[in-house]
């Protein structure tokens, strides 16, 4: 069948099963954009392509499945960088196409024209140019390919306009569809090798003190299930990371919650004084290992993760397992058995109530607020948490409101938590939250977010009122860039600089409505809840709640940057 | 010239296809690591080129960056090659001012060299010569000061034949 260049990269991505693609037109992308009127594809039309990435990434996180951006050349190419910087450091599985001027224009300072493989190579598992229409079918099926499996990431795919452009003899092609991808130097490793497992799982077996160090390639895995069943098998504590928060359901008895940075006193100390850490889809970030010469000194380690690459990466390992988390942890749980577990392990009481005593001594705590006296942002999360679905999805942007998310929703359910952990991303929240409910329209979706993070990626608004996407955002306006602010005060002697925001300007009420959301302002304690449960009845429309919080409210406990975690400071105070 | 110690010789066979090298290099870039020779051409599989590449970096480093490299679509194969189990050659031609005197004893050093004599004018002759990178050295250092103007190569290498 002779077909083009656009048409058969739209008839590609609907064989790939694409049900949605969030993009934006323009010049080189423009042939493109006339096959999509004719296909079931929905095109989600942002404002800004940074939102079109973002929401690709929300669709990804809630739904495992990737995430689809278009946008044009140039501008649009380099705005959509910093959601494929974000997807890269997450393992978020994402294809992004962007046009590029004409073949013949490559290299000139075209219009619109920029070296989009060039500045995106070091921000993609894998980026193409395509140079002859007839490649695309291939290229599309081998980026999706890529995507989605070994470690999930973006993928971009970059098209001259004159390969997609019907009216150009550039653009012919006979169609065909690849029954399989080949591609030799691509080969992801899937099962643990056995006798490493053995060896894992003699470590397990004999460990007095050991932790589950869950990460966010569990969720990638599709692994919670196993991790449950591992945990419970052996009556071994998990911590969940920021990545990870939701592969160990938070009401769980042997879920210590979340460690790093900003994590809960028993998650990190047990990390620390724990004997055996069974790192799984985790990478040893430096949020969680603070300083890494001081971490969990006296644990061996056992590593699985799926990217060869990671294991010693930080922390040589005792036994270092490539491979997928959800095999190799019931790999792993058929060797334990063989062995002759759980009945054989070590008593490990003691440990037990060591952790326990932590976790009563050393709780998540915060004082509630004075009569007329700002919110407290804790406070505003946990009516929030209280009062939405067990299942509900929450987003976060980057901050202070981004970790006490983080740590006092109760994660029970796995994708139910979408936040950008590694890049740190401000102004993921919104869009991310946009693109998580138009992949899972079935669940509540909340975002949580910060004034100054609000700010960055708020006209997407616009996109989700005209599309009817019911999203819902708490901002948690302490009218502060809030983390760098306590940063300054705890660090650089409260010489506040160039944080401040104001709680007013914008009117985030008025520029929620104008943007077609419902808009609330709440400032009172008595007046949270019915707001949130107002917002929980808004079904046809976004709406945006102005949550006035306390600026001087800071994230406890913490490890200051570049201390040890045994340093922890558990609250204002500085007492341990 | 840093020590040998820190020398490691690389040989990476890829995808012969564009931005291939430039995925590989940057990767070295990006951790400010210096490529002290870079050797490029297509295998007898003309689908695919070989990459022959010596960097001075620490070997932990160089194991992350390994690994790294690993995980290109692109490249297919990565083995380092110590010095003892591999074989290296490396090509250069020189430029080297002679004088009547002095002329045999270039021809003669050449001869040496395997090499052969590509250009001559005046009292300039330009030479080429193959062998292991240290034999090359060799040879510089012994023409000194008469040496015009030489390019070389880079090393390219393989692993030893293992019966």
């Amino acid at each position: 069948m002779k077909t083009n260049g656009g048409a058969a990269l739209i008839k590609a991505l609907e064989l790939e099963g694409v049900d949605v693609i969030f993009g934006l037109p323009g010049g080189a992308i423009l042939p493109v954009y006339d096959p999509i009127i004719d296909s079931p594809i929905r095109h989600i039309l942002v404002r800004h392509e940074q939102g079109a990435g973002h929401m690709a990434e929300g669709y990804a996180h809630a739904t495992g499945r990737p995430g689809v951006a278009m946008v044009t050349s140039g501008p649009a190419a380099t705005n959509i960088i910093t959601p494929l910087a974000d997807a890269y450091m997450d393992s978020v599985p994402m294809v992004v196409i962007t046009g590029q001027v004409g073949t013949a224009g490559i290299g000139t300072d075209a219009f619109q024209e920029v070296d989009t493989v060039g500045i995106t190579r070091s921000v993609t598992k894998h980026n193409e140019l395509v140079t002859n229409a007839a490649d695309i079918p291939r290229i599309v099926r081998e980026a999706f390919h890529i995507a989605t499996t070994g470690r999930p990431g973006p993928v971009l795919i970059d098209i001259p306009k004159d390969l997609v452009d019907p009216t150009n003899p550039n653009s012919a092609l006979d169609w065909y569809w690849p029954d399989s991808v080949d591609l030799a130097g691509y080969n992801p490793r899937l099962d643990g090798d056995p006798a490493l497992i053995k060896d894992a799982a003699q470590l397990i077996i004999a460990a007095e003190r050991p932790v589950i160090y869950s990460g966010g390639g569990i969720l990638k895995a599709r692994a919670a299930e196993s991790l449950l069943a591992l945990a419970e098998l052996l009556d071994i504590p998990v911590v969940t990371t920021l990545m990870a928060r939701g592969t160990m359901p938070d009401d769980h008895p042997l879920c210590l919650g979340m460690p790093g940075m900003h994590g809960n006193y028993t998650a990190v100390t047990a990390m620390q004084e724990s004997d055996l850490l069974i790192a799984l889809g985790s990478r040893f970030d430096d949020r969680v290992t603070g300083k890494v010469d001081a971490f969990a000194k006296n644990a061996k380690i056992i590593h699985v993760d799926i990217d060869p690459a990671e294991l010693g990466k930080v922390r040589r390992p005792d036994v270092g397992i490539t491979g997928d988390c959800r095999l190799v942890i019931d790999e792993l749980i058929t060797a334990l058995k063989q062995i002759g577990a759980p009945e054989v392990q070590p008593d490990r009481s003691a440990w037990k109530s060591t952790i326990s005593g932590w976790q009563e001594k050393y709780p998540l705590t915060y004082v509630q607020s004075e009569p007329g006296d700002l919110l407290k942002p804790q406070y505003v999360l946990e009516q929030l948490r209280d009062n939405t679905p067990d299942d509900c999805i929450v987003a976060s942007g980057v901050g202070q409101h981004q970790m006490w998310t983080a740590q006092y929703w109760k994660f029970n359910h796995p994708y139910t938590w979408i936040n950008s952990g590694g890049l740190g991303t401000m102004g993921f929240a919104v869009p991310a939250a946009i693109g998580a409910k138009v992949g899972r329209p079935d669940r509540m979706v909340w975002a949580v977010d910060g004034d100054g993070c609000f700010q960055m990626t708020a006209q997407e608004l616009v996109t989700a009122a005209a599309e009817r996407i019911p999203v819902k955002i708490a901002i948690l306006n302490n009218a502060y860039l809030g983390m760098v602010r306590q940063w300054q005060e705890m660090f650089y002697e409260e010489r506040y600089s160039e944080v401040y925001l104001s709680p007013d300007l914008p009117d985030y009420k008025m520029w929620a409505e104008s943007m077609g959301c419902v808009g609330m302002r709440v400032e009172a304690p008595e007046d949270v809840l019915p707001a949130i449960q107002r917002a929980n009845e808004v079904d046809d429309r976004p709406v945006v709640i102005d949550f006035r919080t306390d600026a001087r409210e800071k994230v406890f406990p913490m490890v200051p940057s570049g201390k040890s975690n045994s340093d922890i400071v558990v609250g204002p105070e500085g007492l341990r | 010239m840093s020590p040998a110690t820190r020398h490691h010789i690389l040989s990476v066979l890829v995808e012969n296809k564009p931005g291939v090298l430039a995925r590989v290099s940057g990767l070295f870039a990006r951790r400010g690591f210096n490529i002290f020779s870079l050797a490029v051409a297509p295998t007898d599989d003309p689908t695919r080129s070989r990459i022959t590449i010596v960097v001075d970096v620490e070997s932990a480093p160089l194991e992350q960056i390994t690994k790294q490299l690993d995980k290109l679509i692109n490249v297919l194969q990565i083995d380092e090659l110590a010095p003892i189990d591999a074989v290296e050659r490396e090509l250069m031609i020189v430029t080297v001012t002679v004088t009547p005197a002095s002329k045999p004893a270039l021809l003669s050093l050449t001869e040496e060299y395997s090499g052969a004599v590509l250009d001559e004018a005046g009292d300039r002759i330009t030479v080429s010569l193959g062998g292991t990178p240290e034999a090359l050295d060799a040879f510089t250092s012994q023409m000194g000061t008469a040496v015009v103007a030489y390019q070389r190569t880079g090393r390219i290498a393989l692993p030893r034949i293992t019966s």
